[in-house]
């Protein structure tokens, strides 16, 4: 190495250093644009995500470690008062289903009635989570699943609270979710207490989702629940999108901008459900009985079946 | 010069820097995480020029855009500036001490984070919340031990 601090040296001379820069840069531009744009360059790109899997993997060890380690050091009490509220939670939700499903058995009776068909049950998936943390503009989940498991474009993800998102890019082994708070999405929904329909966008914090355009006569309150509407048929309708928190008016002062809280647990959780094939889901609701002391037994949650009797 | 026997320590300096910024971190961290990849090739920039240059801090660039899902050409864009401005001062940086050096760096990295900013408004993408802009600040803080940690890995089996 030259042991000294000479000016510049005159490497390849400054003005072929700078075309170069030109260069790249053109090319990083043009890159952009593309990407930007979409189309081919965003297939090409699904193909190149292949290739960053196993970093993707490698990255989320720690974490997957540090799951492990905690579940392996949970003590026994631990585990026993964890199962004794999981049983409890098990009973309440299993007496709240019971009383669903004659809500559910009435339901059918009455669309029945009213010629209207279709009212299919979803199908759901169980996906772990990937834990990486991506481009933080964005919000957006990798799930450890991909078409080989049966994911597919557009899937609506939920999780116990409700709606999450929607899977936005599928490989064979991973695919990615875009939440529901992220800018670039938006969910037709409707006010759960009157039917008004508005349209709820991502605003790129995970506590904050934004309706727009709320009709100022339109009676839509604080408190309000807000559920998915099923219209455009992307999301099915009934799921749990938020509650109103605030309202204040927006620019043009003919309008009012709602701010919801996320019903989903957006921010925690292992796992997702991928909703299948869906279109219709039992409207859920119905204010629950209070989440405290179980009712003495639901007849039975699991169907007892007769098992065996099959060699 | 050690290239033959340390030419496997660039990618590796790449592959850990990109997985560091992958690492899930609790949110209230998450404006913190400092740019790995742009302080590992500011390194190499000013200790081994004749192998990375712009190309190479390009494909950086490239492979760090597929990784964490951005726009695919954005960090090949603000890496190859850094390289740009790094290649530039190479022969005062160089012999800067360590905490000029980083000064520098952090001054690099708020600049990285600018062009950053203007690709986003330039594309319509929405931008990075303010607390992001702490990073740089942690990223000088870095510098100095990452600078002597790729030092000692780089030249550790010659003395």
């Amino acid at each position: 190495m030259p042991p000294y601090a000479g000016p510049p040296v005159p490497r390849h001379g400054d003005a072929a250093g700078t075309l170069r820069l030109l260069g790249w840069l053109a090319l990083a531009i043009a890159l952009i644009v593309l990407d930007h744009r979409g189309g081919w360059l965003s297939r090409m790109r699904a193909q190149a995500a292949l290739a960053v899997q196993p970093l993707w993997r490698l990255a989320a060890l720690p974490s997957e470690i540090g799951a492990e380690l905690r579940s392996g050091a949970a003590t026994r009490t631990q585990l026993q008062r964890e199962n004794e509220v999981l049983r409890n939670a098990l009973l309440v939700s299993g007496a709240r289903l019971a009383r669903l499903q004659t809500a559910a058995s009435d339901n059918v009776r009455l669309t029945g009635m009213l010629g209207a068909v279709r009212r299919e049950g979803f199908d759901v998936q169980l996906v772990p989570i990937l834990d990486v943390d991506l481009d933080p503009t964005h919000q957006r989940l990798v799930l450890d699943a991909g078409s080989r498991d049966g994911v597919r474009m557009g899937q609506s993800a939920v999780d116990a609270g409700g709606l999450l998102g929607q899977v936005v890019a599928v490989t064979p082994t991973t695919s990615t979710l875009l939440l529901l708070t992220d800018p670039d999405h938006a969910v037709p929904v409707l006010v759960q207490r009157n039917g008004i329909r508005l349209v709820a966008y991502g605003t790129g914090r995970s506590d904050r989702i934004e309706l727009a355009n709320v009709p100022i006569s339109g009676d839509v309150r604080i408190g309000d629940r807000v559920v998915t509407s099923g219209l455009g048929g992307r999301f099915p309708p009934g799921f749990p999108v938020g509650t109103v928190s605030e309202l204040r008016p927006d620019e043009s002062r003919a309008f009012l901008v709602g701010e919801l809280k996320p019903a989903a647990q957006l921010d925690r959780g292992r796992d997702v459900l991928l909703l299948r094939k869906v279109i219709a889901a039992p409207m859920p609701t119905l204010p629950a009985p209070a989440a405290s002391g179980a009712p003495a037994k639901p007849a039975s949650i699991a169907t007892p079946s007769p098992t065996g009797a099959k060699p | 010069m050690s290239r033959g026997r340390n030419s496997w320590l660039f990618p590796v300096t790449v592959l850990v820097a990109l997985l560091l910024g992958l690492l899930p971190l609790p949110a209230w961290m998450q404006p913190f995480r400092p740019y790995w990849l742009a302080l590992v090739i500011a390194y190499w920039l000013i200790e081994e020029p004749e192998r990375i240059g712009l190309g190479i801090a390009f494909a950086a660039g490239l492979a760090a855009d597929l990784a964490f899902g951005s726009l695919l050409g954005e960090q090949a864009l603000r890496l190859t500036v850094l390289a740009f401005i790094v290649q530039r001062f190479r022969s005062q940086l160089r012999f800067f001490p360590i905490p000029q050096q980083a000064l520098a760096i952090g001054g690099l990295l708020l600049n990285d984070r600018v062009v950053s900013a203007a690709v986003h408004l330039a594309i319509g993408e929405p931008q990075v919340p303010w607390a992001y802009w702490w990073a740089p600040l942690l990223g000088m803080l870095l510098w100095a031990p990452l600078f002597l940690l790729l030092d000692g890995l780089r030249l550790g089996r010659q003395n």
